[in-house]
Parts: C-alpha cells; structure tokens; sequence
C-alpha cells in the first residue's frame, strides 16, 4: 500500500510539474495546498457520491480553483494500486464538493482491475459496488495555473446506499400532489358530477374521416408511431385507435394499421377486435388488416409512402411517437387528399404535422383524447385532476419568477439561493 | 380472466418502476421488469418476421395490384436472414480459428455488412434526402399570408431563415450600435431562445401532466381500452 502511494505520489508529482523549462517557474509560485481532506458518504442517496471536504490554504484560493483527483484503492478485502486520475474541480473559493463514483460501479470499471484483483470472487456477491474504496487528492490551482502539491484523504472512502433517496423527496411530494389530485377528480366523477370539457377540433373530426372514408369506399389508415409498446405515446395511440375502430366498425369502413413493432401489432389487434365487438360487428373485424413492416425508421416510412400513393386511403391517422418521418407522411397523404389527423407528444415534430394535416392533437390534447372520446365521467375527471397539475405548475411557475426578479433587484443572496433551491432541487 | 392478468401485471410492473425510482434498494427490481420487456420484445421479433412473410405471400399468391413489392421484400428478408444467420463469408474470430461460424455477422467486409454498407444505407438516405423537397412544399402551404397568425408565422420564419445563414449577417451586420439587437442573426437567436422557449416549455408541461395522467390511469385500471372495450 506504502509503495502504491509513493508510487502514485511521484507520478502525479512528475504530470502536474510540466515541461523541464517551465518548472522552476512554477516552483517558484507553487500556491499552498489545501489541508484535512475527507471523504465521507453521501447521506441518504442510492450510493453514488461521496462528501469531500477541506480547509482552505493559509492565504486562501479565491482567485483559483481545486482540482480533485480519485483512485481505486480497495475492492472488497483487496488492495488495488491504480494511478490518481483528476475527476473534477472545484471553484477557489468552495472548501467541499460532492464526487459522483457511480462510473466506477460499473462492472466493466472493475474488470478493468482483473489482472490484479479476484474480481469474480466479488462479483458473486453481488455487492461489487459497495465494496469499492476510494482515496482523494486535492491540489490547489492559482490564478496562473500552476498546481500545489496534493493533499489526500487518510482513510479509504466507501459510497453506500440509503433505504431512501432523499434528493427525490420533492419529486415524491409534486407526484403525490399530483396523482392525489387525479384521484380525487375521478372519484368525483364516479359519484356523478357533471364534468365539462372544451371542444377539441381534432377529436370532433374523428367521425368525420371515417365517415368520408365510407362514403369514398376507400381505407383508413391509422400510424401509431414508431415506438414500441413501452411508449406512453403508443398506448394512448392505442387507446384513439379502439375509437377509430369502433366509429370505423359501426359505418362499415376498412381501418389498415401498418405497425413498425411486433408488440404493438399484437396490442393493436387486441384493441381493434375488442372495439369491433363492443360495435357488434365481430364478423366484420379482419386481423390482416393489422400487420407488421418493420423496425427499420425509413424502410417504414418507404411502405407507408408506396401503399398511400397506391391505395389512397380516404382518411390518414398518425397518432403516436414520431420523428423525422413526421413530415414525409404528412405531405404524402396531403398529395393524395387525404384527410389527416394527427397526434403526438414530440415537441420537434409538432409544426410538420400542424403545416401538413388538417387536425393536429398537440401534446396533452393527446393524451386527453381517449378521455374526450369516450366521454366516461372517470376519464374526464382525470382531465380536471390534470388541471389541478396545471394551477399547482403555475403557481410554482409565478413564485419562481417573482423570486428570481426579487433576488436580482434586491441582491438578496438568501432569495438567490431559494431561487437555487428551486432551480435545481425542486425542478430537477 | 383475459383483461384482469394483464391489468394486473401492467399495475404491478407500474408501481414496481414508481418505486424503484425512490427506493434504491429496489431498483434491481425495476431493472428486473425491464428484462422482461426485452425478452417479450424479442420474442415478438420473431412473430412479426413470421407476420411479415405471411402478408407477403398472401399478396404474391392472389396477385394483388404491387404484389410485385411483395416479391421483392420477401427475396430480401430472405437474403438477408440467410446471410446474416449462416455468417456467410465471416472469417473465424482470431480467438476460435478453429470454428467457421465464430467471427462476427456484421464484421467489417462480410457478405451482410456490404449488403447493409451498400444497399441498405443508400436507400436509407434516399428517403431521408426526399424531406428537403417535403420541407419545402409545406413551408409554401403554410406561410400564405392569409391572415395576421399566417402573416406572423411568414414574418418570424423569413428572419430565423435570413439569422441561420450567411445572408442575415451579411444583409444586416451594418447595423450601428444602438439597433444591434435587431441584426438578423441577434433577432434569430432572441426569437429563439425567449419565444419558442416558452412556447415549447409551455407545451412540455402540458405533456409531462398528461404523460403523468395516462400512466395513472393505466396503473388504477381505469384506462383499459388498449386491451379491449372490457367486455370478454
């Protein structure tokens, strides 16, 4: 361990030094160091940094910075030599910071220490990643760059891990406002209290289509994106297109869904089976309608493109995760005249569909179409219990802009750090 | 039975990454669930290249009108299966020289790496390419100036074009001092990073609540239309 260090010493020693001409310079404006670094576990987090703290050089270092530097040290009962690498810095002025040491949880991190560890031995406990200690250095930096020597930690340092991950806490309490809210509307609306929902064009053009669609004998196509099934944006597709079909099933149209997943073809059968049953129409469902084409993001796209010239289906729906592939199939039904509706969630492809189509659903209107078009009062209640979130995000809103305006006008350092607080605690 | 199981599973799979995400000691579950999403997607993989040949071939048989397309998709799913899964032309990995089939199918100069280099890549960028020519045939439809939000959208798109190009400075980087702020470029990056700032966080929330409610729903059982209306 003893000729580890003096080992590591000497060669952070040699890199911090420089070229030959430039050290008895440096030498000569050598800042002091920092002294009494330690290192203690992060409290209550998922083990993942550790707590560094130090005292300033006598002379301070407000006009420079620290660099903090990390190596392995232990894994499990074994003793590892490996190189001071630096990891971090900290402002002149900071005397403690907190060092993330998740990178170095990773297996493929510790494997790189197998010609000198019995890494096996402790990945077969599976607690690897508690058992890796670490030892820190820290030098400080002037304002001319020129390092001090370092100082280290005495003991070795370990990350552990907190029945709770308290950096979360705020995130619970906005998610349980948040669901508390959705509840209580729904269950609101379970006991019969009228619930009133604006018009949304897009959704009202649904019969529409699929009624233009009948009376032209020619298809419906319905995209639902080209995520998988794990896609919140896929499922609400989902739940629009057992709509789509059950409308479809009740004036007789033909509703083809092309997929570019093979879990979102099966999910998609399911729905538009069940829907054609509740339209009392089961004879009429046809399960080749709703096939697979591929994963592939533009061979996709080149099969959508070539069937809607081919079979100019009367109604287009893309409802689901899209990305560039937006445009290219809104343009192409726009050619063949189609009447499009459309309906995503991705921020980026918003103004293609709203340039191309004639309806688009934006963002949350997507999420709230299949509340709208079922017109259940327990998914309504759901709409109002999302208003609730909204009232509760502006207000979080106005008190963060009137906070960030009071601290810069006043110089109150104890609002700028509120502000802070909210910045990059409450809202990350 | 049929709707209660996966309801069931949906729910407690839901609730599992809820609190995975709080409680570290649990996030090996959450990762747990996630594997289980990759084996059944991978499973499914094989059912959608089975759907695949089954529409094709459908098509091909009765001749409907571009069965042609079918034909040319089947004879390259099965190219590219055979090569990919026989390792044609592979070479031996330098570790087991002695087995033919343990280089790498994508190694770099194999049969199905050329195939993707060379054929597939190309029309991939083809499509791609064709989104300049979309681009702008959307563009001529929606900046007609045919009332005060078309007018607006025209106005802010013509200095976010002249701002993202080498003519907005050139046109406008004579400026004096005092007007500075309106040099296409400065107006660019203003409109950019103040109005379509929040306009964009503004639709954001809106998602991230509505994600947050669909998921909910979900989880309580009271959306369930994308396993059926409910009714067995």
């Amino acid at each position: 361990m003893n000729r580890f260090l003096i080992v590591s010493l000497t060669a952070s020693a040699i890199a911090l030094a420089g070229p030959p001409q430039q050290t008895a310079i440096a030498q000569e404006a050598k800042p002091a160091p920092p002294s009494n670094l330690t290192a203690t576990d992060h409290p209550w987090d998922n083990g993942e940094v550790l707590d560094l703290a130090w005292d300033a050089p006598a002379g301070g270092n407000a006009d420079g910075e620290y660099f903090i530097l990390r190596t392995v040290a232990k894994v499990g009962d074994q003793i590892v030599t490996h190189d001071f690498k630096i990891i971090d810095s900290a402002p002149g002025d900071a005397t403690s910071i907190g060092v993330e040491v998740k990178h170095h949880l990773k297996r493929a991190a510790v494997r790189q220490l197998g010609d000198r560890i019995d890494f096996e031995a402790i990945l077969a406990t599976g607690e690897y990643k508690f058992t890796v200690g670490y030892l820190f250095q820290i030098v400080s930096v002037n304002a001319d760059g020129v390092r001090s020597s370092p100082a280290q930690t005495a003991e070795i340092a370990y990350a552990t891990m907190q029945p709770f991950d308290l950096g979360r806490l705020a995130l619970l309490c906005v998610t349980i406002i948040l669901c508390g809210a959705v509840i209580f509307w729904i269950r609101r609306a379970r006991s019969g209290k009228p619930i009133k929902v604006r018009k949304i064009a897009g959704l009202e053009a649904v019969d529409e289509a699929v009624g233009r669609a009948t009376e032209m004998g020619r298809p419906i196509l319905y995209v639902p994106g080209i995520q998988d099934i794990n896609e919140i944006q896929t499922i609400a597709s989902m739940t629009i297109l057992s709509h789509v079909s059950k409308t479809a099933a009740e004036y007789d149209a033909k509703v083809e869904v092309p997929t570019s997943k093979s879990l979102v073809m099966t999910t998609a059968r399911e729905t538009v089976q069940a829907a054609f049953l509740a339209a009392g129409r089961p004879d009429a469902y046809n399960k080749d309608l709703i096939y697979y084409v591929t994963d592939e993001q533009f061979g996709y796209v080149a099969y959508l493109q070539g069937m809607m010239v081919r079979e100019k289906p009367a109604a287009c729906f893309y409802m689901g995760a899209f990305f560039a592939e937006s445009l290219i199939l809104a343009e192409t039904g726009n050619s063949i005249g189609a009447i499009q509706i459309a309906g995503t969630a991705m921020p980026a492809q918003l103004p293609f569909f709203v340039a191309a189509c004639d309806y688009t659903l934006i963002g949350e209107e997507f999420f709230a179409a299949s509340a709208y078009l079922s017109g259940s009062p327990e998914e309504l209640g759901s709409l109002k219990g999302q208003d609730v979130g909204k009232v509760f995000v502006a207000l979080v809103l106005i008190i963060g802009v009137l906070m960030a305006t009071a601290g810069s006008m006043l110089d109150s350092p104890a609002i700028k750090e509120a502000v802070e607080y909210l910045k990059n605690t409450l809202l990350t | 039975m049929k709707r209660q199981i996966p309801l069931l599973i949906a729910m407690i799979a839901g609730f599992v990454m809820i609190v995975a995400y709080f409680i570290p000691y649990t996030v090996s579950w959450g990762d747990t669930v996630i594997v289980w999403f990759d084996v059944l997607a991978a499973i499914a993989f094989v059912l959608g290249g089975g759907n695949l040949l089954k529409v094709h071939l459908k098509k091909t048989s009765d001749q409907v009108p571009g069965w042609g397309y079918s034909v040319i998709t089947i004879v390259a799913f099965v190219i590219m299966l055979v090569i990919g899964l026989g390792k044609i032309g592979v070479n031996p990995a330098a570790k087991y020289p002695e087995f033919a089939w343990s280089g790498k199918f994508s190694e770099m100069g194999s049969p199905f790496w050329w195939l993707y280099e060379y054929v597939f890549k190309p029309l991939q960028a083809t499509i791609f390419s064709m989104l300049a020519f979309y681009v702008a045939s959307a563009a001529f439809r929606a900046f007609r100036a045919k009332n005060i939000e078309a007018i607006l959208l025209l106005a802010t798109a013509f200095i976010i074009l002249l701002g993202r190009t080498a003519a907005g400075p050139a046109l406008t980087g004579w400026f004096p001092d005092a007007i500075e702020g309106l040099e296409a470029d400065k107006l660019t990056s203003y409109l950019m990073t103040v109005f379509n700032t929040a306009g964009n966080r503004a639709i954001m929330i809106g998602i991230a609540l509505g994600t947050a409610s669909v998921s909910l729903k979900i989880l309580l059982g009271v959306e369930r239309s994308y396993l059926g209306s409910g009714e067995e």
